[in-house]
């Protein structure tokens, strides 16, 4: 019996914060089985969306997801800022504090960022193409359960187990068995393997799906930019996450199979690691800025009114940083005394990277000079970016010069520069694009009254919370203490920085009440095209049908639907007659892949690997049995489609 | 998907009389294969860079030079190498619409394929049993990592095959079973490759010094 008490309060993590966690997820969850069950929606939900293969289904989910996991890190955020508002503060503890920064920054890059870009890149890329879907539809899906329950599996540490507490970058020797036993970093590994299996998935995806499936006519160089930015982002993605996967499964032998990698004994080199690492983390952070890049692109053309500025100057620029990102991963640690040499080399490539990304600030100027601008709320958050990515980019310049490095390092300063690019460039990107996109995903647009509270809250909170911290660092606070003295001068631009951020925690809310009350009164988007935009996905009706388009469109020019309208066209020629359409069915098996990679993953985290090994079989018999199905797809008749056209008005 | 559409670069010319690249699903997936197999590349390559950066890193324990057994090596090569041979003469079966001559090759294939798994395993046994495991040193940790990565891909290919020859035998030749057929070969060749890289950085080096 004492065994199991025992067993149970190491496996149940007990503290205020995680009785608060357990019991908000015990009540959210039955409140979700009772709305499930009391209207009768189990069967809409798994024929609906948990079976879907549709690319705009799958977007929609990982956008929820995205900003669920918003949510969940932004709350980290906020527990950190009330822990250093005031010096010497007990709030949370210094080992509260070691896990809630891991949990922090691991959610909002790879649970938060890499959903949203995914959610943008499937709405929107094979409407943009002219395709009727992505090139892997039944892969698509596996990529997202497995994001989906990678996500689920480090979140579930927070209640279960114990979170992982090394830092988001899980550094060895201190992620290593001797000092950090238990299955905190293991929740890190594994939640991370899992997902990362299905990011590659979708960087090969996509990129299959551009290049063969463009609608007849579209040249690369006809593409729309939101969709070459998609292109250098998978080129990215898989020469990249190979890097993260073996980092990571290098470590997680060391820890369940005593290997020697990075071990301090043993002959293992810690350093390793932190190369293996940032050959992935340095394409990674191009990986959500590049999608970001493109949707300004969009939206600051739509919303002049005018062509995008040096088009094939953005092209060059967005793969001349794809394939430069490679070549700085060293900046990271600078410290590490690979030499003056490497270190030179490693300086001079990042600074390289201001260059081709000063290009497209000016092109989104010289877009919107002498434009027909429209404040509109994607357009807000577009010329916030701006002077953001300005600030954060020449930081970013002084943070290269390598000698300068040794005294920023892991300091304040460091973190302020990457908020200022992450927040600024990417999280204000994605919602751009939510606002942008929504009325293509469901029909109606967002209301602006709270949209534009969210927006200023959100950008004056932005710069309350992170300006302090420049000085901050130069003052020689570093990144992950968890308390400080009072008398270094820190407390007064401690207690800024956290008011702004919540400030920014406000803006948040205003964000997800303006969706809300965006639900209730609807303004609903009758044309298809309320911005009176430029690219092909502004031709098809608010949401678009299951099949996109009905006829695939032929493609003569970069802007294909603002040259169309200049011809006098409201709608897509439909002179042709129509075709039955191959479209592929819906399947359970990714959710369950999904499912069984849990199990599995939820095995290995606490060393029981009788469960990891029937998970892990489960996924082979999986991957079998969808080799044998050859039913995996129908047609849709004529008549069908006919009659769905009609329903949007049009033949 | 939407296999009918006719899209701009679907079909080249070279390709148009294989059954595998007949329909356009046939040529999405291949093409999507390719760049699996491009990342799977950079994940050996880091597993090799590993192997670079730790190989002397023995701690005390046995070294590649003492462990390393040349007949084995040399046999494990020589059978994938052939393997990888007889899979091509299936691919040119399959193109010459000879089921039957196309599945007997894949089956010596495949024997051919666990004979090289059953050498490996009798090799990692006979280390492990001389003390030298994965966690005895750090170029042990890197050496089983990736010649293991290796034999595991090697395992699965062989299931993978085993499963596309039952196909075969269901539903005979069709752009779908080609298709499968050809990507399996893909990848079976893309190991050899790998294998060659092995034999050369680890076994080779490893003995010379």
């Amino acid at each position: 019996m004492g065994g199991v008490k025992q067993f149970l309060s190491h496996f149940f993590v007990t503290g205020p914060f995680e009785i608060g966690g357990d019991v908000s997820i015990g009540l959210v969850s039955l409140a979700i089985l009772f709305v499930l069950t009391r209207y009768k929606l189990w069967g809409w939900l798994w024929r609906n969306w948990l079976t879907s293969v549709d690319h705009k289904k799958i977007g929609i989910m990982y956008m929820l997801a995205a900003l669920l996991m918003l949510f969940r890190g932004g709350v980290d955020a906020l527990m950190i800022r009330t822990q250093l508002a005031l010096p010497n503060s007990q709030f949370l503890g210094a080992e509260h504090y070691d896990q809630i920064f891991t949990t922090h920054g691991t959610i909002m890059i790879l649970f938060m960022a890499m959903p949203f870009i995914f959610a943008m890149m499937n709405i929107v890329v094979p409407l943009q193409l002219g395709a009727r879907d992505v090139a892997f539809p039944y892969l698509n899906a596996i990529s997202f359960w497995l994001f989906f329950f990678g996500a689920m599996l480090l979140n579930i540490s927070f209640v279960i187990g114990g979170s992982p507490d090394a830092g988001w970058v899980n550094y060895p020797p201190l992620a290593e068995l001797q000092f950090s036993p238990g299955p905190g970093d293991n929740f890190y590994l594994l939640s991370i393997l899992i997902s990362g299996i299905g990011s590659v998935a979708t960087g090969i995806n996509f990129l299959v799906t551009i290049l063969k499936m463009r609608a007849p006519g579209m040249s690369l160089m006809k593409m729309p930019m939101f969709s070459w930015a998609v292109f250098a982002t998978c080129i990215d993605i898989i020469f990249a996450f190979p890097a993260l996967t073996i980092a990571l499964g290098l470590e997680f032998a060391d820890r369940i199979l005593g290997a020697h990698f990075f071990t301090l004994n043993g002959g293992g080199n810690p350093m390793m690691y932190v190369n293996l690492f940032w050959m992935w983390g340095h394409p990674e952070v191009y990986i959500v800025i590049l999608p970001a890049f493109g949707i300004y692109s969009e939206v600051v053309a739509t919303f002049s009114r005018k062509r995008l500025f040096g088009y094939t100057a953005m092209v060059t620029s967005l793969l001349l940083i794809a394939i430069a990102s490679y070549f700085v991963w060293l900046h990271h640690f600078f410290t590490m005394g690979a030499g003056a040499d490497v270190n030179t080399f490693f300086a001079i490539a990042s600074m390289f990277i201001a260059i081709p990304t000063g290009v497209k600030i000016f092109n989104w100027l010289f877009t919107m000079f002498r434009g027909r601008i429209r404040m509109t709320i994607p357009m807000m958050w577009v010329i916030a970016f701006i002077p953001n990515f300005v600030i954060g980019g020449s930081t970013g310049v002084m943070l290269a010069a390598a000698p300068a490095d040794y005294q920023y390092h892991n300091s304040y300063f460091l973190v302020a520069h990457f908020h200022q690019v992450l927040i600024g460039g990417v999280v204000y990107g994605m919602l751009a694009g939510m606002y942008y996109w929504w009325p293509k995903m469901f029909g109606f647009i967002l209301e602006e009254r709270f949209a534009k509270w969210g927006f200023w809250l959100f950008n004056i909170g932005f710069y309350v919370c992170f300006m302090p911290q420049y000085p901050l660092g130069l003052m020689g606070m570093t990144r992950r203490m968890y308390t400080y003295p009072a008398g270094l001068g820190w407390s007064s631009l401690n207690m800024i920085s956290t008011v702004g951020a919540f400030v920014m925690g406000i803006g948040f809310i205003f964000i997800v009440l303006n969706i809300v009350s965006s639900i209730r009164h609807p303004v609903k988007d009758t044309t298809g095209d309320p911005w009176d935009a430029r690219t092909l996905e502004w031709s098809l009706p608010s949401p678009a049908p299951h099949y996109n388009f009905a006829r695939i469109p032929v493609i003569d020019s970069r802007d294909q639907w603002w040259e169309m309208k200049q011809k006098g066209m409201t709608k897509p020629d439909d002179s042709t007659p129509l075709a039955p359409i191959h479209m592929p069915k819906n399947s359970g098996k990714p959710f369950i892949m999904g499912v069984l990679f849990f199990i599995a993953g939820f095995g290995f985290v606490f060393n029981w690997y009788v469960l990891a090994g029937l998970g892990l079989l489960g996924v082979v018999i999986t991957l079998f049995a969808r080799s044998f199905d050859y039913d995996t797809d129908y047609y849709i008749p004529v008549d069908e489609v006919k009659h769905s056209e009609a329903a949007f008005g049009r033949s | 998907m939407a296999v009918d559409v006719d899209h701009s670069v679907v079909k080249s010319a070279d390709h148009g009389t294989m059954l595998e690249y007949s329909t356009e699903d046939g040529a999405l997936k291949i093409l999507g294969f390719w760049f699996f197999l491009a990342q799977d590349m950079i994940l050996f390559a880091c597993l090799f860079a590993t192997y670079l950066i730790l190989h002397n890193r023995t701690a005390g324990g046995p070294s590649a030079m003492q462990l390393f057994d040349v007949p084995g090596f040399a046999a494990e090569t020589f059978i994938l190498l052939t393997s990888s041979f007889t899979y091509g003469i299936a691919t040119f079966q399959m193109r010459n619409n000879r089921l039957k001559s196309m599945l007997i090759w894949m089956g010596i294939t495949v024997l051919l394929g666990l004979s090289f798994v059953s050498l490996e395993l009798k090799e990692f046994i006979t280390y492990v049993l001389q003390g030298a495991t994965i966690s005895r040193s750090a170029f042990l940790s890197a050496f089983f990592t990736l010649v293991g990565t290796h034999g595991l891909h090697v395992t699965l290919g062989i299931f993978w095959m085993i499963s596309v020859m039952i196909q075969l035998v269901k539903r005979g030749l069709t752009p779908v079973t080609a298709r499968k057929a050809f990507i399996v070969g893909l990848y079976w060749h893309f190991l050899d490759v790998i294998w060659v890289f092995i034999f050369t950085v680890v076994y080779l080096t490893g003995v010379m010094k």
